[in-house]
């Protein structure tokens, strides 16, 4: 272990040094090399093939806004996994969803977690919202090397401001450019169908339950029409991950709630394949 | 250039431990103790912004007395020695053991180190496991010596009669009030067999509860929940130590019906 490297096995200088509460910060003077962005690129041309994760929305309601991802993985046109997971939790009152590279979306996430955590150790208290989505840039921003060999991770990110007292939702491009989304999002191969299902459906006014509702309707509509993006597996009862972040904190809706909302928008889809009707004018 | 006096390695060595010492020995007193749910770290601390007593990892708390801007020190260290461990690892992967000694290795070689100042701190690393017996309490003092502590420890100012009147009086599988209560009435005794009361304002008080359904285990107590742990009692209640408190207990989740003790309090970056 690094801690036991130097000096007869006492914390080296960096660990004592006072000014940084970033755990990214104290990697890059420490142990560079743990950084996802500071590793050499080898010279491969062209696009490297890796799993791919695909679409995530998220809807904000009255107190509190809902994270949603499928459940698919691809890498070309094969599925390379049907049960994988693309919403995490940031922290208590924010949740980060992933599309693009998997495996350096999953470690990315692993850091951000961390990034947070350790500021809230180290100085006792949290960041911002803002805060935290700006932490998000800076990582997606040390991860542009990968994104122009084909290997991008763009995060959807949301969270509970906790002085505002609203959902939020912050989204990405690979460049780490940030801007905040008002009502509704989505990122990924599926967003296109996604956002459209979205703009139909999301009213200010929705609760909780209508919220994931609409996500859920909404990630059908991105797997109707891309075929990297997952539906609801009934044979195998894989559904979307739902993910609620309100004034409670974050939370994933269990197993039996994801099912009912799934089952009842499948429901819906028998009588009407194209999802609910919106109204003309 | 001058010649130096001759001081024997004994004399330099007892020196610098005389000193350390009487550095710690002006702070206030702290106590860990193990209750019936986990580890309750108490600490005289009127500051609600200096810590004495904080988190390191998902089951490990530190908790430090006597010069604050070297344990602070310290404290940093740790969480970025634990934080980088796990995230090289896992998180299982971080121990209470292996921090305990990397604080041992760090206080001893600024002990023996001729060129620095001994550091005036005396740390507690605990670990909560999954059963009592699985609990781990590391006291280390300023010379980078480590004690494995069970039961209770106190460290600071007037450490060995507040340590000695915890030794008569500590039970295993105590409540959280009941130590709490001990941890105070300990706290309050001084060195000439007075008793002073401290109230919840002067106390810094933090618990690593292993009911706790989150992968953190440390909660801060504070504010109303605080005072009603440090409130005796009532005799003629069948659950002794059910306070009130369950009707507010509103935190999904984190629902133990068992027992009043176990939630109540909003998370410690809450407050």
């Amino acid at each position: 272990m690094a801690a036991n490297s130097h000096d007869q096995g006492r914390l080296p200088a960096p660990y004592l040094t006072p000014g940084s509460s970033s755990f990214m910060d104290f990697l890059s003077t420490h142990a560079p090399e743990q950084l996802p962005g500071s590793r050499p690129l080898p010279g491969v041309q062209g696009a490297v093939q890796a799993p791919h994760g695909t679409t995530i929305v998220a809807v904000a309601f009255a107190g509190g806004v809902v994270l949603a991802g499928d459940r698919r993985a691809t890498m070309g046109n094969m599925i390379a996994q049907r049960d994988i997971e693309k919403v995490f939790p940031a922290d208590e009152y924010s949740a980060v969803g992933i599309a693009g590279t998997a495996g350096l979306a999953v470690e990315m996430v692993r850091l951000f977690q961390l990034e947070l955590e350790h500021f809230e150790k180290v100085e006792g208290d949290t960041l911002s919202l803002e805060g935290k989505a700006n932490r998000l840039s800076t990582m997606i921003r040390g991860n542009l090397g990968m994104a122009m060999q084909g290997l991008a991770v763009v995060p959807l990110f949301a969270g509970y401001d906790t002085d505002r007292s609203t959902g939020r939702i912050f989204s990405y491009d690979v460049t780490g450019g940030r801007s905040e989304e008002y009502g509704f999002a989505a990122v990924g191969s599926g967003s296109v169908f996604a956002r459209g299902s979205l703009k139909k459906l999301h009213r200010a006014d929705l609760t909780e339950e209508q919220a994931a509702t609409v996500a859920v309707q909404a990630l059908y509509d991105a797997a109707d029409d891309d075929s990297a993006t997952g539906g609801p597996d009934v044979a195998r009862r894989i559904y979307p991950v739902v993910a609620v972040i309100a004034e409670g904190g974050y939370r994933r809706l269990g197993e039996d709630e994801v099912t009912t909302v799934a089952r009842t928008v499948l429901d819906g889809r028998l009588q009407l394949p194209n999802g609910p009707l919106a109204p003309l004018v | 250039m001058t010649t130096p006096f001759y001081v024997s390695p004994q004399q330099a060595m007892a020196d610098r431990a005389e000193y350390a010492r009487k550095g710690i020995a002006r702070g206030r007193g702290l106590v860990v103790l193990q209750y019936a749910d986990g580890i309750v770290f108490v600490a005289e601390n009127p500051s609600r912004a200096l810590h004495k007593v904080s988190e390191i990892y998902d089951r490990i708390g530190f908790a430090a007395t006597g010069k604050y801007n070297e344990y602070e020190n310290l404290r940093i260290g740790g969480v970025r020695y634990a934080d980088l461990r796990g995230y090289t690892y896992d998180r299982a992967d971080v121990t209470a053991r292996g921090l305990a000694n990397v604080y041992a290795q760090t206080l001893g070689t600024i002990f023996s180190s001729a060129g620095e100042k001994p550091y005036e701190v005396e740390l507690i690393v605990a670990e909560v496991g999954d059963a009592p017996e699985d609990d781990q309490i590391y006291r280390l003092p300023h010379d980078g010596s480590i004690i494995d502590e069970h039961g209770s420890v106190a460290v600071g100012g007037n450490a060995d009669q507040i340590s000695a009147y915890l030794d008569q009086r500590h039970q295993d599988g105590m409540t959280l009030g009941a130590a709490l209560r001990l941890a105070v009435q300990a706290l309050g005794r001084d060195g000439n067999g007075g008793e002073r009361s401290l109230t919840g304002d002067q106390l810094e008080v933090a618990v690593l509860d292993r009911t706790r359904p989150q992968r953190r285990k440390f909660k801060r107590v504070l504010g109303r929940r605080l005072t009603e742990l440090l409130e005796p009692p009532v005799e003629a209640g069948t659950g002794s130590a059910d306070t009130p408190d369950a009707a507010s207990d509103g935190k999904a989740g984190g629902a133990k019906a068992s027992s009043a003790e176990d939630d109540g309090t909003a998370d410690a970056a809450d407050d």
